[in-house]
């Protein structure tokens, strides 16, 4: 499996386009190429409630894209659609231009589409490493890995490895999450999907549990991710956070996203006025 | 790191705050101390039955042997509930398909090895065949049941508790309509009690070796490999396990079809050991089972657990029983302790609980 954690350059797959489509108007309108991921018409129920009326979203190549709006609007119910969690009622998903259907969070992972949950998605009792790895373990050579004998201390260096990019001090890869801070635990799920993500890293409010120190940590690692030819898709409250690492912003309003902007080319105000409903959505 | 003042009440620690050393050494120290109670509260029993018994009986070297051969089931079963517990599950029938599997397997052993006259007579001509039929009928008989418990907690999304709480009455219930509620009207093949139930390979009774090697394999298995680490997490998180891609419920079947196996297993030795098989004997073999596994320190609110930690847990009914018999007290007070021991186990667990979650 190609990645930074297996060592092999897993970055850049060749049929990832990191052109800049550049000084665009209107950000959603005269991209030449398909976005590296579209979401059209997506709407979701849960019971009576509407989750996702009309979500639509495009995502281009090598760009951090924040996906903002009120508690409810419908933030992580787009992002676990995307990522195989929940399934939409209606509406498609494209990559590269050709429609997927991603039913399982692993089918997402196999695409190259990486997530950093709302709730983490950690094994509270499994230690960093494990965490790290989980699902993807790396085995012993043959004939032990017939018998699925985990490497331990290989994933152990790479989980310091990656520890040390994230340059947020855990004592010991070995102590059960469980144990650790809440930024440290976010910095574990962060770790995850940065090393394995190929195309697509989602993170679903990735500093919200982060004092100043680690939530500016995480903010150059999304810059960091984008560099290294990789698309983020970012969800967050923290207007400020989003302008300072945003390409573009995409508002979501009662499960309708009313609107995708070029940061350089809007204000903090009209956001907050877009997600409210004070200000018109005008592109 | 600055030297942080020492945790007041239940302050809640910033978030950029890396525990102190000396946090983590007191956690240490405590953790060590809870892991350890076990062993003493076995050494205090012990040290009871000796001061309580006439010299020369409880602790004499054929006593300890014996006690090793009598725990050897609660072994089995004590491993294939710790897989289970750990899951965040629970499996209440793993005595009834002990004796299912035993109960298929003496009536296979007995309606093979001869007519029934002869085998009321004592003579088993076909013995050899019967046995062999026997113990393949136990383990197959034993790993069907978890297969089925698996099947219908991960298909029909029921809570373990209840499923299991089912399969035990029906197991039960069938192994009474096939025996007719008590023994069966002669031993199993005399060569096979000979060979597996009184056999001795170095000086151990061969159920001995058994728990042993399979104790081992477990261990390794659960702290080695990626079935035990799935284990793990699914009972850790089962969400967050189902999201990184772990076929989960497929992983929930296999922990209940090997906690049949292992009881299918038990069964074998079972009629190795008492060369009779009825429903009486059984009833407290989910106490036994479960009481070690949570004696031993496996949490019952899954996610961590320990196989070595069960083994030993399994001695306490076992020595209790044992204890009991040779002071000519009535063993029932047996399941009085290991009943009253859970209730302490899981309470110590639970404060163990609270003040990692601080
Ligand atoms: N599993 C679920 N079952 C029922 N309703 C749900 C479920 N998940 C989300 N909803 C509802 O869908 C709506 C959108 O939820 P969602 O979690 O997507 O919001 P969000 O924008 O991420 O909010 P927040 O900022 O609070 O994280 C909410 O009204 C929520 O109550
Ligand atoms: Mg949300």
């Amino acid at each position: 499996m190609p990645s930074r954690l297996t060592g092999q350059r897993g970055l850049g797959d060749s049929e990832i386009d990191v052109s800049d489509d550049g000084g665009l108007q209107d950000a959603n309108a005269g991209v030449d190429k398909p976005p590296l991921l579209e979401a059209r018409n997506i709407q979701k129920h849960f019971g009576r409630v509407v989750a996702l009326r009309d979500g639509n979203f495009a995502l281009r190549p090598n760009e951090v894209h924040a996906v903002v709006g009120d508690n409810g609007a419908g933030k992580s119910t787009l992002i676990k659609i995307i990522s195989g969690v929940t399934h939409a009622d209606e509406g498609e998903l494209r990559i590269n231009g050709g429609p997927v259907t991603i039913t399982t969070p692993r089918e997402a992972r196999e695409l190259g589409i990486e997530t950093v949950y709302q709730d983490l998605a950690l094994a509270d009792h499994l230690d960093a490493s494990a965490n790290l790895f989980l699902g993807r373990e790396e085995l012993l050579g043959p004939p032990l890995s017939w018998f699925g004998f985990l490497d331990k201390k290989a994933m152990r260096l790479r989980t310091e490895e990656a520890m040390r990019r994230l340059k947020i001090g855990i004592q010991s890869v070995d102590q059960p999450v469980l144990s650790l801070s809440g930024g440290q635990r976010q910095a574990v799920a962060v770790a995850r999907a940065i090393a394995w993500g190929r195309r697509i890293v989602i993170m679903d409010e990735p500093t919200a549990a982060l004092g100043v120190r680690e939530s500016s940590m995480v903010l150059e690692l999304i810059k960091e991710v984008r560099s290294q030819g990789i698309a983020v898709i970012m969800v967050s409250h923290n207007l400020p956070e989003v302008f300072a690492v945003a390409d573009r912003i995409t508002v979501l309003r009662l499960g309708r996203t009313i609107v995708t902007l070029n940061t350089a080319e809007t204000t903090l105000e009209s956001v907050v006025g877009m997600m409210t409903g004070a200000v018109a959505a005008v592109a | 790191m600055a030297k942080l003042e020492p945790p007041t009440t239940t302050d809640v620690v910033a978030a950029e705050d890396l525990p102190t050393s000396e946090e983590t050494r007191r956690q240490r120290a405590f953790d060590l101390l809870w892991r350890s109670w076990l062993f003493f509260f076995l050494l205090a029993l012990i040290a009871y039955f000796w001061l309580t018994t006439p010299p020369h009986t409880f602790l004499a070297g054929d006593n300890f042997k014996l006690i090793a051969l009598n725990t050897s089931e609660v072994i089995l079963l004590a491993i294939a509930e710790t897989f289970i517990i750990v899951t965040a599950g629970i499996d209440l029938s793993i005595g009834g398909i002990l004796l299912f599997a035993g109960v298929c397997g003496a009536k296979t052993m007995l309606s093979l090895s001869g007519t029934h006259d002869q085998v009321a007579m004592g003579l088993y001509p076909h013995a050899t065949r019967a046995i062999a039929a026997g113990v393949i009928v136990c383990i197959a008989a034993g790993t069907m049941w978890g297969l089925v418990n698996g099947l219908l907690i991960t298909l029909l999304r029921l809570p373990p508790f209840i499923v299991t709480l089912g399969t035990l009455g029906v197991t039960f219930g069938l192994s009474d309509l096939i025996s007719g509620g008590t023994n069966f009207f002669a031993p199993v093949p005399p060569s096979f009690t000979n060979n597996v139930g009184n056999g001795k390979i170095l000086g151990l009774f061969v159920p001995i070796w058994v728990a042993v090697v399979i104790l081992v394999i477990a261990h390794v298995v659960f702290h080695h490999t990626r079935f035990g680490r799935y284990t793990a997490a699914v009972g850790s998180n089962e969400e967050a396990a189902r999201r990184t891609g772990i076929a989960v419920n497929r992983h929930i079947v296999e922990v209940y079809t090997l906690g049949g196996f292992l009881a299918g297993i038990a069964a074998i030795l079972d009629l190795a050991i008492y060369t009779n098989i009825s429903s009486a004997s059984h009833q407290t073999d989910n106490l036994n089972a479960i009481g070690a596994v949570v004696i031993g320190g496996t949490s019952l609110f899954g996610g961590v657990g320990t196989v070595l930690g069960s083994a030993v847990g399994a001695f306490i009914p076992t020595v209790t029983q044992n204890g009991l018999i040779i002071e000519n007290v009535q063993p029932f007070w047996q399941e009085v302790l290991v009943g009253a021991t859970i209730i302490f186990a899981v309470y110590l667990d639970q404060v163990r609980r609270r003040r990692t979650n601080r």
